[in-house]
């Protein structure tokens, strides 16, 4: 309900990865209530009506817990919020009649597939070559027989709730990948399930993460800072730890 | 058709166990030359297909999202329910086992459960090994918590999301098989086509949504772990993508569907705000623990709710059922929910809302304890806020953060509003006791299956299921099919079925661009929704189902001269895909409402409004409907009912109270 409000919205549309983009603008009649992405299908149900083709956006949950949601909103990965994704920014935040630009992750690493969806293939491959605890199924030990104190599986939590959405490599100038692997490095050498492949893990995953064409972290901060679920910026620095640690043991 | 549940023989406790080691196994170099295909990697799909790879059969695993991470199991929040009586409560396998079956209105297989019981503790102790990092008591132990239809604390956590944890650790097994070439991985893939030769399950159509292309795919034997079909109600707490298409493509290739119009319907979620709404947002049943949930005593009361003195507020659950009170299970609370705001006494705006409230707990129970840990003598009211708000933030930050994104309002300093909505739906592809449907070499794991739920799920069961499917069932029984299969040699793609089913599938998709009419894939799925929403929702009767029928087909009919789909196939086009999952809902929606339409009793989820107790609680005819309604496509929207009886040998079947 509330006031409706009108958006201008500039928006990048590109037709495939081959093809070149451009901004197309539009304009929306919105409520405050109504998230981004809802103003989002009202935008497309209009195109569809007036027989235009629908802006692609990736997007699933709509909760904020998937990571699929993945656009720039006047030049912020997730918009202007802190600490919320696209799917749960809200059109309150914005006022009746401003102009909103939007585009896709911007990264090399992150091929465009159509106008704002992104190819995310790099994360899933990084996980792929260590970002893992190498236990089959069906060898564990009861759950309690290792007592875990509670700072430390708080710790590993907080790194873990990384929803691998990509926010972070957007933001950054150099396009680096440091705070996702470095949350996923930091959830699993702090516990004691992951130290028997702490070093081996690291290197693996950092060499897959330069095969990808991350850049590198020259500590800038805005990864952290446009994280939505505020991974903090010490990750990269243990992943650093972790990763000299490991080399200086001829990994 | 004779459905055959293939309950082994033998003492409840012992079946499973039994059934272990006496099913036949495939050696290891045989497993090599088996493949599998997984469709969907979520809890179910992801546990199977990384444990499968593990054991040395040869996987290709299918997901429509970007990456198999995305899957919804991924959104589950409250927690994993698991018999380890860590909390010295007395639970024990057979207390899980029994409230589960209770929980469900005693319309679940027995057998089915206890096993599901037995395998939740391997559970906890796989995810613990693979990182997961649940939540622990300072000593270092793990933590529980409690959930609705339980007297004891069996629920493990990760703050409110588990989902995201148990997903997580599924996901990166999965990779690791797939860094080892053990999975083959296809993201953006739709499964549209079950391939058969000879009547047994061969592989699968699949859909490049990137690309557009039709793809062949062989397997000995497919699983379909592609989750449930809760958005065939438009709104419901289920991902935008979540859909029903392949369990419904397996369902016309001869599988039959189990209970479709069981749906649970969860109390706790944030109302409807606009008619733009696309989904809705679950409040985790956690909040349940120290929540209390009420409404005005007196209609229409327009006041703030802090303004509200306590002994003008009605506890409505607290007072209908003192032994459980809040946690009562969901079909309880929702429809006790729904009878309130129907009666006048709901609030907001809408008045279809109550309100949950976390005051007196935070004060009264943490504030006033963390209080005397500090020692603080004769605590204010202030005082209590501040010190139990910590507590409050560390157990639910993540929900309040969520519900004050969505609505504005500050659930620390006002009570939520919430308001019942579809969320799970038990109901789903007939399995047997080994998770195969009634076509051979065809499985469904997790939420696609319909066995061990009943009428109602009881909360922190999903994640239970879909881990127990995947991780310590399915690697057991698919040897008994396939030990019968070492010798069957790769079915090349280019074999007569798959050809006729890519056919089939490609037909059906230039059907649908061949339409293009004048209105969008949307406006129709937000209309049968409204269907299904208002005639086989949270109360059915005769009356309604009937016209509800009529109107899907009506619907139906239009949607096939009338849709719009912009763009071609040969390019990532999401209105092609949601039309195709459209369509399908309009054929299971109304199959859905036939199922209702002859079940001629109320239980668990399923409310018929001709069949309740003189208090309003669901009733139950045991003598007609202890049984399993399987339903098989014969054609056109035309459907045959078998039955499976259920044998309760074990639990005596009672009126279920929670009084």
């Amino acid at each position: 309900m509330g006031n409706s409000m009108k958006i201008n919205l500039k928006v990048w549309r590109q037709k495939n990865q081959n093809t070149t983009g451009l901004f197309e603008t539009y304009s929306v009649e919105a409520s405050p209530d109504m998230s981004f992405l809802e103003m989002f299908d009202v935008l497309n149900e209009q195109l569809i009506e007036d027989g235009k083709e629908p802006v692609a956006f990736d997007h699933d949950c709509r909760e904020g817990i998937c990571g699929m949601c993945s656009m720039v909103i006047n030049g912020r990965p997730h918009g202007p919020k802190q600490g919320v994704t696209t799917c749960q920014l809200h059109m309150r935040s914005f006022k009746d009649g401003d102009t909103v630009v939007v585009e896709p992750w911007r990264s090399n690493a992150f091929p465009v597939i159509k106008d704002l969806s992104v190819n995310r293939g790099a994360f899933d491959r990084i996980i792929a070559s260590g970002g893992f605890v190498s236990v089959n199924t069906g060898s564990a030990v009861d759950a309690n027989s290792i007592l875990i104190p509670k700072d430390i599986a708080d710790t590993a939590f907080e790194a873990a709730t990384c929803i691998g959405c990509g926010a972070c490599v957007s933001a950054c100038k150099n396009a680096s990948a440091m705070l996702f692997v470095g949350a996923k490095v930091t959830q699993l050498s702090e516990l004691p399930q992951g130290q028997a492949e702490r070093e081996s893990r690291v290197v693996a995953m950092v060499n897959q993460m330069d095969a990808e064409g991350f850049g590198a972290c020259s500590n800038t901060g805005a990864c952290a800072a446009e994280c939505p679920k505020e991974i903090p910026l010490s990750v990269i620095a243990n992943l650093n730890r972790e990763y000299y640690k490991a080399k200086l043991n001829g990994k | 058709m004779k459905l055959e549940s293939k309950v082994p023989q033998g003492e409840l406790s012992t079946k499973w166990t039994q059934y272990k080691s006496s099913v036949p196994l495939v050696n290891p170099a045989n497993k090599r030359n088996l493949n599998i295909i997984v469709v969907g990697t979520g809890l179910a799909g992801a546990s199977a297909a990384s444990t499968l790879a593990e054991m040395g059969y040869k996987v290709s695993a299918f997901c429509f999202q970007d990456s198999p991470r995305r899957a919804h199991s991924i959104a589950a929040q409250g927690g994993i329910n698991a018999a380890k009586n860590y909390q010295n409560d007395g639970d024990s396998v057979y207390r899980l086992f029994y409230d589960t079956i209770k929980g469900g209105d005693y319309r679940s297989r027995e057998a089915n459960v206890h096993r599901l019981a037995e395998v939740s503790t391997n559970i906890i102790d796989q995810c613990v090994a693979q990182g997961v990092p649940f939540a622990r008591e300072y000593g270092g132990t793990l933590s529980n918590r409690s959930f609705g239809g339980t007297q004891v604390q069996r629920t493990f956590y990760a703050a409110g999301q588990t989902g995201q944890q148990l997903l997580l650790g599924a996901y990166s097994a999965l990779e690791r098989q797939i860094g080892l070439g053990n999975v083959k991985m296809y993201a953006r893939h739709e499964m549209i086509e079950v391939v058969k030769v000879d009547g047994k399950a061969r592989g699968i159509i699949a859909r490049n949504l990137v690309t557009g292309e039709l793809e062949r795919h062989f397997g000995h034997a497919v699983l379909l772990c592609t989750g449930g079909y809760g958005n065939v109600f438009y709104l419901s707490t289920n991902a935008m993508g979540s859909n029903v298409t392949a369990a419904w493509k397996a369902h016309k290739s001869g599988a039959l569907m189990a209970n479709p119009c069981f749906t649970q319907i969860h109390p706790t979620c944030i109302p409807v705000s606009g008619h733009y709404q696309s989904k809705l947002t679950l409040m985790s049943e956690s909040l349940r623990n120290d929540g209390r949930i009420w409404v005005p005593k007196k209609k229409d009361d327009n006041r703030a709710p802090n303004n509200i003195p306590e002994e003008e507020r009605d506890y409505y659950l607290e007072r209908r059922y003192p032994a459980f009170g809040n946690l009562v299970p969901r079909d309880i609370a929702s429809r006790a929910a729904k009878e309130r705001c129907d009666a006048g006494y709901g609030v907001g705006p809408s008045k279809m809302a109550v309100y949950l409230d976390f005051k007196y707990n935070m004060t009264e129970k943490y504030g006033r304890a963390e209080a005397t840990k500090r020692g603080i003598s004769n605590p204010d009211d202030a005082t209590l806020v501040a010190l139990g708000k910590e507590l409050i933030e560390e157990k639910y930050g993540n929900l309040f953060d969520m519900y004050k994104q969505i609505t504005d309002e500050d659930p620390y300093e006002v009570p939520m509003r919430i308001y019942p909505a579809v969320h799970y739906t038990m109901g789903g592809l007939w399995v047997d006791y080994e998770l195969q449907t009634s076509v051979p070499g065809l499985y469904a794991l997790g939420e696609a299956n319909f066995s061990d739920h009943g009428a109602n799920r009881l909360g922190a069961s999903a994640l239970m299921q879909g881990l127990a499917d995947g991780y310590f069932v399915i690697p057991y029984t698919i040897g008994s099919y396939l030990s019968k299969e070492i010798h069957t040699k790769p079915i090349p793609t280019d074999h007569e079925a798959f050809i006729e089913a890519e056919k089939r599938a490609k037909d059906r998709i230039n059907q649908l661009m061949g339409i293009q009419g004048t209105r969008s894939v949307e406006s129709y799925h937000r209309e049968l929704g409204k269907i299904m929403w208002d005639k086989c929702g949270m109360a059915r009767n005769e009356k309604g189902l009937k016209e509800a029928i009529e109107e899907i087909k009506a619907l139906r009919e239009d949607f096939y001269k009338n849709v719009r789909i912009p763009g071609s196939v040969d390019e990532f086009n999401p209105e092609l895909d949601k039309a195709g999952r459209v369509a399908d809902f309009l054929e299971l929606g109304e199959l859905m409402c036939h199922d209702a339409l002859n079940r001629n009793e109320s239980c668990g989820g399923h409310f018929r409004e001709e069949y309740q107790t003189e208090e309003g609680e669901a009733m139950r005819n045991d003598n007609d409907f202890t049984c399993v309604f399987a339903w098989e496509n014969k054609g056109e929207n035309n459907w045959e009912l078998h039955r499976e009886e259920l044998n309760y040998e074990n639990i005596k079947i009672q009126q279920r109270s929670y009084k």
